[in-house]
């Protein structure tokens, strides 16, 4: 993102003396502009110009040799004397004795000195310290050291004033040299949002800055002086046979030639200088100065070596299968959707010079030698730009600035701009004859409607009509009276050339909004017209959890993501629709493309990972969703979204959709609780696994019938169907319980005998009844039987409870199991449940006969059902 | 039983051998160490063969003239040493209990986690607490699916189809490619199914898990918890997108509210802010006028907590969604719970959040 130094945005507002940047970057926020770094001056403490007085060159025991030398830094930081035993060389007067490895310098010269304190960049602190037999009370710096870069001349190695680094620089022993080395540049690193890309040049943040502080303007590109030049420079045809969403990929090419530069010409110390400031190497001239102009208003340039391009240029789609190596010296296979700049070298339009707004190639490319050059200034379309720099995964920074829209105003300024700082800084002359094909591209559309009063009518400010006004002015819309008058009174807004963001009447009620300050808005709590609260299925949810917690269990998170390894695992069958999981395109990792279709899947692993952290026991649930895919041809319509779609539409829409429901799944296993004082704390089983079924389902209000099934990942033997049953009597099942298959348990190395549960909440809690019809209370005693009936072990005990209830009707109050019974005394193959009764009427106290009467019924009633016999 | 025993010779009442065994009564009652021995001392001082009831035995049969002299010194006696016997035993009992009871101590600190209560996630905690926010002041809880169609995660949000957000290196995707459905990256989808369904006006809070293609670390989940607010009505302005914030920022944070709205840009709404809420941790929290601490570790020192996006729906928006623009307005913003979680409760590692390891809920018990 830009990096705006506070001396470059100083060249185009009026920055108050010792801004800060931290205030910067607080003033440009206000108007939308997010801080993303602030770079402090890059250097601080005691730098200063420095005299070479003496110097000794010392060979060592290394090969290397070093000079010894005496240096005047200024009367406030010379010692007096030399250290007596360690004289400096010549005669001995105020200095400082520094050791260094470079040898561009020599008696007389000025350099720059880092005393003790100094801190250069990257936290280097400076301090005395003994070095080849001296103390070296200071360091004399490169430009490496100070962050400047290599010399620009590739000959020095130590700064030496008047020449490359320091060119045209000069100062006494003892001057500040972070002043005059200008590296005390303070930088803010700014966030522009998609819609601001004129924002990506120190012209478009100038302007908010003046926008934000009202400190005066000047608009860069107003400042470039345009001759009247003829048509006719270099022949350039846009060509674009497959237009990207109906958009000339190119809609503007300004080409202008300067020659007789000079090849061996320097880029000014200052450009470089903002250029590294702005986070960009300088290379040479002509390339420092298109980058140059490119930060500073916002057009990108290529400049191309005029002698070897072929006229015509040709602005064209790519061909399958076209090459082109980059100026990063990679070699890439086009593709038919990129937009490429070409020449006419071996036919027209045969060699591929760029890819549009993107990044040049190597055939044309600016060299050492080329004194003669093209410039381009374009105007692409976003769309394309940005799809092939995604394509080819180049990012530039020219790309980084048409993705977001460049002003198509500036092709024609940016490239007299840079002609004109070429001929400054390297002679040459400027082509009479200038290229400007296409033109400026944005529908002229009407100018946009915006009653005055709609600012108010949206933000919650009664901003003045003046205020309204001003605030377009200042962003640079030009505004018309339109329809109306006063308060009622529409404006006719035209948004200007670098707001191509700026559509409809809410784009400028934000800028009136921004301008005038969002901190200006009041806080109105609004008043709902009143809500009907959580839904049923939201209460049920938080009671369903509660309960859980209640009861011992920990709620916890896990991915959705699985792979089809988990199926095996959990001992899903081949043709088990539990294997038709929705498929990720593009899944986190590879290994786990796709998503629960149950929510043991992710929360036996989770079991694992507590086991694994030191847990002992295992009492964990999850409220989770999961899905089961339609097939891989289910496909959602993207329908064109100006509208409400139709109700078909939307049933296409809704309908591709995979099945998708919130389960309740929990994980039980090793001890209960902690070893305790009171007696043997009792193992989680599979008993467990089905009463916290029914407590999550009492908690919702819904009840659950268990009817015993063989079901992955189960115990063959211990496991059940959790059943619910809707108010037509119709029973469906919701969600399995019981113990863990002991190859599971295994797998997922859980303690013995754990066991699981998951059911289908939202269906579990649809089965609940809205309401609950009251029932009676009878205050007529009591009467308790007892019975125990020899049932054959394959009997559930459901069933012989529900023949107990049938059989003796109305009066069972209630029917509990209170044991089990085995043995030899029952038989082989047979148990005995033993059931309490409570038997209760609601008209009168129960008589020996009614209470005789009623057993017998019990008795007959599980005798024909089950063929339970009563034990005696 | 006056008859049973014939008097062996005339009986006489010494006054002196009465007092005497009135005295003998009373120091054997005040003697008796526990109810056992106060039983014996009953059946010795005034049970049948005692001295006393002897004697009163005998006073029926003296001279008629002595009978009143008697009755009195003998009856008055034995009131006395029934009255002690009374006493005593009360006094007897109550200790004998008390020290029954004091041997029955039990050691009161011995655990009694036989079965320790489990814990809800305290991102549920923090949802329904935040949920029961926006119920409080009239709106409601709008759910939808974690899978979702392009079309309402995207398209009737107005982002572009060229919009980053979309490409495979944010957003997840069902396969095959071109299936329309991902995995939800916002919870606005919500919204506009809420505004397909119910239309105008609307007051709806969506909160739900939501999916991006970010890689694991310290501050970032592919997998995590959005709360949005969504609300349509005539004449709702920027203001009352204020002033939700502000009941908001409250509500979770406590003191206050001062919230900051920073221009910013997003499809789905125009005017678009950012939305700051003033540090409730360090000094900052005191005023606008008050400095931030340099070291805070909420607010970085800054006195200000970036909390998400916000601004007013954009009309293309609501038209997608079947709402009039020119009839209804509205706002919508959109916060990160686990977000909301590390600042309000000082967790440091998203990981600890979505791991699933138990100690992580636990420790949070039930804050209600």
């Amino acid at each position: 993102m830009p990096r705006i130094p506070l001396t470059w945005l100083a060249e185009h507002t009026e920055l108050p003396a010792g801004t800060s940047a931290l205030q910067v970057a607080t003033d440009l926020s206000r108007v939308g502009l997010e801080e993303e770094a602030i770079f402090g001056a890059q250097v601080t403490g005691p730098l200063v110009v420095g005299r070479v007085l003496e110097l000794v060159k010392e060979p060592q025991k290394n090969g290397k040799t070093i000079n010894w030398v005496r240096v005047d830094v200024g009367p406030e930081h010379n010692e007096d004397l030399d250290n007596p035993k360690d004289p400096q060389p010549g005669e001995e007067r105020p200095s400082r004795g520094i050791i260094c490895g470079a040898h561009n310098f020599v008696e007389g010269d000025l350099v720059v000195v880092s005393l003790p304190g100094t801190v250069l960049p990257g936290d280097f602190a400076i301090a005395a310290r003994k070095t080849y037999g001296h103390v070296s009370d200071g360091m004399i710096c490169s430009g490496d050291e100070l962050g400047l870069g290599e010399d620009p001349t590739g000959e020095d190695g130590i700064i030496v004033l008047g020449r490359g680094h320091a060119e045209g620089l000069t100062g006494e022993p003892g001057d500040d040299a972070i002043a005059l080395l200008g590296l005390a540049d303070e930088v803010v690193e700014i966030n522009v949002t998609p819609d601001r890309g004129y924002c990506f040049s120190m012209r478009g943040v100038a302007r908010e800055y003046s926008h934000a502080t009202g400190v005066a303007y000047t608009d860069p590109a107003s400042t470039v002086e345009i001759p009247s030049a003829e048509d006719g420079g270099l022949a350039v045809r846009l060509r674009d046979d497959a237009p990207i969403r109906d958009v000339e990929g190119c809609s503007r090419f300004v080409a202008l030639e300067v020659r007789g530069v000079d090849p061996a010409a320097q880029t000014p110390r200052w450009m470089a200088r903002r250029l590294t400031l702005a986070g960009m190497r300088p290379i040479s001239l002509i390339v420092d100065v298109t980058n140059y102009v490119m930060l500073d208003l916002g057009q990108p340039l290529h400049a191309y070596d005029a002698d070897e391009v072929v006229a015509p240029i040709v602005v064209r789609r790519a061909q399958k299968g076209e090459k082109l190596t980059t100026l990063d010296d990679v070699t890439r296979t086009l593709d038919a959707e990129d937009l490429l700049i070409t020449d006419s070298e071996g036919g027209e339009g045969a060699r591929v010079l760029g890819i549009a707004g993107v990044m040049g190639g190597e055939s044309t490319e600016v060299s050492e030698g080329t004194a003669n050059i093209v410039l381009e200034a374009a105007t692409f379309h976003p769309i394309s730009v940005a799809r092939s720099a995604r394509r080819h995964r180049l990012p530039s920074e020219a790309s980084k600035r048409f993705e977001r829209g460049v002003d198509p105003q500036l092709p024609r300024v940016a490239a007299y701009r840079a002609a004109q700082l070429i001929v400054e800084y390297g002679g040459g002359e400027i082509a009479s004859r200038i290229t400007d094909e296409g033109g400026i591209a944005g529908p002229a559309a009407a100018p946009i409607a915006l009653p005055l009063g709609d600012a108010e009518r949206v933000v919650g400010i009664a901003y003045t009509p003046q205020q309204v006004r001003s605030s377009l002015e200042m962003i640079g819309c030009t505004v018309e009276d339109g329809t109306g008058d006063g308060a009622e009174g529409t404006l006719a807004v035209t948004p200007p050339s670098w707001r191509p963001d700026l559509v409809i009447r809410e784009d400028l009620i934000e800028e009136i909004a921004r301008l005038v300050g969002y901190e200006t808005i009041p806080s109105v709590l609004p008043t709902a017209p009143g809500g009907r609260g959580l839904t049923r299925a939201q209460r049920a949810r938080r009671a369903a959890n509660r309960a859980l917690a209640e009861a011992g269990l920990v709620e916890v998170t896990s991915y959705p993501f699985v792979g089809e390894g988990i199926f095996d695992a959990l001992r899903y069958a081949q043709d088990d629709a539990r294997r038709g999981a929705v498929r990720l395109l593009n899944p986190l990792a590879d290994d786990e493309p796709l998503l629960r279709t149950s929510l043991l899947q992710t929360l036996l692993p989770v079991a694992r990972r507590n086991l694994g952290r030191g847990e002992e026991s295992v009492a964990i649930f999850q409220l989770g969703t999961t899905s089961l895919s339609r097939g891989e041809g289910s496909r959602s319509p993207v329908p064109a979204a100006a509208q409400r779609p139709s109700d078909a539409e939307l049933e296409a829409i809704l309908g591709a959709l995979p099945l998708q429901t919130r389960t309740l799944a929990a994980v039980v296993g090793g001890a209960s609780g902690p070893g305790s004082w009171q007696g043997e704390v009792a193992p989680w089983g599979w008993a467990d696994a089905f009463d916290l079924a029914r407590r999550a389902a009492a908690a919702v209000g819904a009840d659950l019938e268990v009817r015993q099934t063989e079901r992955a990942p189960f115990h063959p033997g211990r496991a059940g169907e959790l059943r619910v049953t809707a108010a037509d009597g119709t029973s469906t099942v919701i969600g399995h319980a019981g113990e863990l298959h002991p190859a599971v348990v295994t797998e997922f190395g859980l303690p013995a005998r754990t066991s699981a549960l998951e059911l289908d909440l939202e269906a579990l809690i649809a089965s609940a009844p809205a309401v609950i019809a009251a029932a009676p209370v009878p205050t007529y005693p009591v009467a308790k039987e007892d019975f125990a009936f020899v049932v054959d072990q394959s009997v559930p005990a459901a069933a012989v409870e529900a023949a107990i209830v049938v059989g003796i009707g109305d009066l069972a109050e209630s029917v509990h199991l209170f044991d089990v019974f085995t043995g030899e005394q029952i038989g082989e193959g047979k148990k005995s449940l033993a059931f309490a009764v409570r038997l209760r009427s609601a008209e009168a106290t129960l008589t020996a006969e009614q209470i005789g009467a009623a057993r017998s019924r019990c008795i007959a009633a599980v005798d024909s059902a089950v063929g339970g016999v009563l034990r005696a | 039983m006056s008859d049973t025993s014939p008097a062996p010779e005339a009986p006489s009442i010494d006054e002196a051998a009465i007092t005497a065994a009135i005295d003998a009564a009373l120091a054997a009652i005040a003697a008796a160490p526990d109810t056992a021995a106060l039983k014996q001392v009953r059946i010795e001082h005034v049970g049948d063969a005692s001295v006393l009831t002897s004697a009163n035995r005998a006073i029926k049969d003296l001279p008629k003239d002595q009978k009143a002299a008697a009755g009195k010194l003998v009856g008055q006696g034995k009131g006395r040493v029934q009255k002690a016997l009374a006493a005593r035993q009360g006094e007897l009992a109550a200790a004998e209990e008390e020290a029954a009871l004091a041997a029955e101590t039990v050691d009161v600190t011995l655990p009694t986690d036989l079965r320790p209560r489990g814990a809800s996630h305290p991102l549920t905690v923090l949802q329904d607490r935040i949920n029961d926010f926006f119920v409080g002041i009239g709106w409601e809880i709008a759910e939808g699916p974690e899978i979702e169609s392009q079309w309402l995660n995207f398209d009737a949000l107005n982002a572009d189809p060229e919009h980053p957000s979309r490409s495979l290196q944010d957003t997840l995707y069902v396969a095959p490619e071109g299936s329309g459905m991902l995995l939800r990256t916002q919870t606005s989808p919500v919204q506009i199914r809420s505004m397909l369904e119910r239309g105008a006006p609307l007051y709806v809070a969506c909160p739900g898990t939501v999916y991006r293609a970010d890689e694991i670390d310290a501050t970032h989940s592919p997998m995590f918890t959005q709360v949005e607010g969504l609300a349509i009505d005539k004449g709702l302005t920027m203001a009352n997108l204020v002033g939700t914030l502000d009941a908001f920022a409250a509500h979770i944070f406590g003191g206050a509210p001062i919230t900051r709205l920073r221009p910013n840009h997003f499809p789905f709404t125009e005017p678009s802010a950012e939305m700051d809420f003033r540090c409730f941790s360090c000094g900052a929290r005191e005023g606008l006028d008050h400095d931030a601490d340099p070291n805070c570790r909420v607010c970085g020192g800054t006195g200000w907590i970036e909390m998400g996006g916000c601004g007013m729906v954009h009309p293309n928006v609501l038209r997608a969604a079947g709402v009039d623009p020119e009839e209804y307005q509205g706002f919508a913003f959109g916060l990160g719970i686990e977000r909301i979680l590390m600042l309000r409760n000082g967790v440091s590692d998203m990981r600890d959040i979505v791991e699933g390891d138990v100690r992580f809920s636990q420790h949070y018990g039930t804050e209600i």
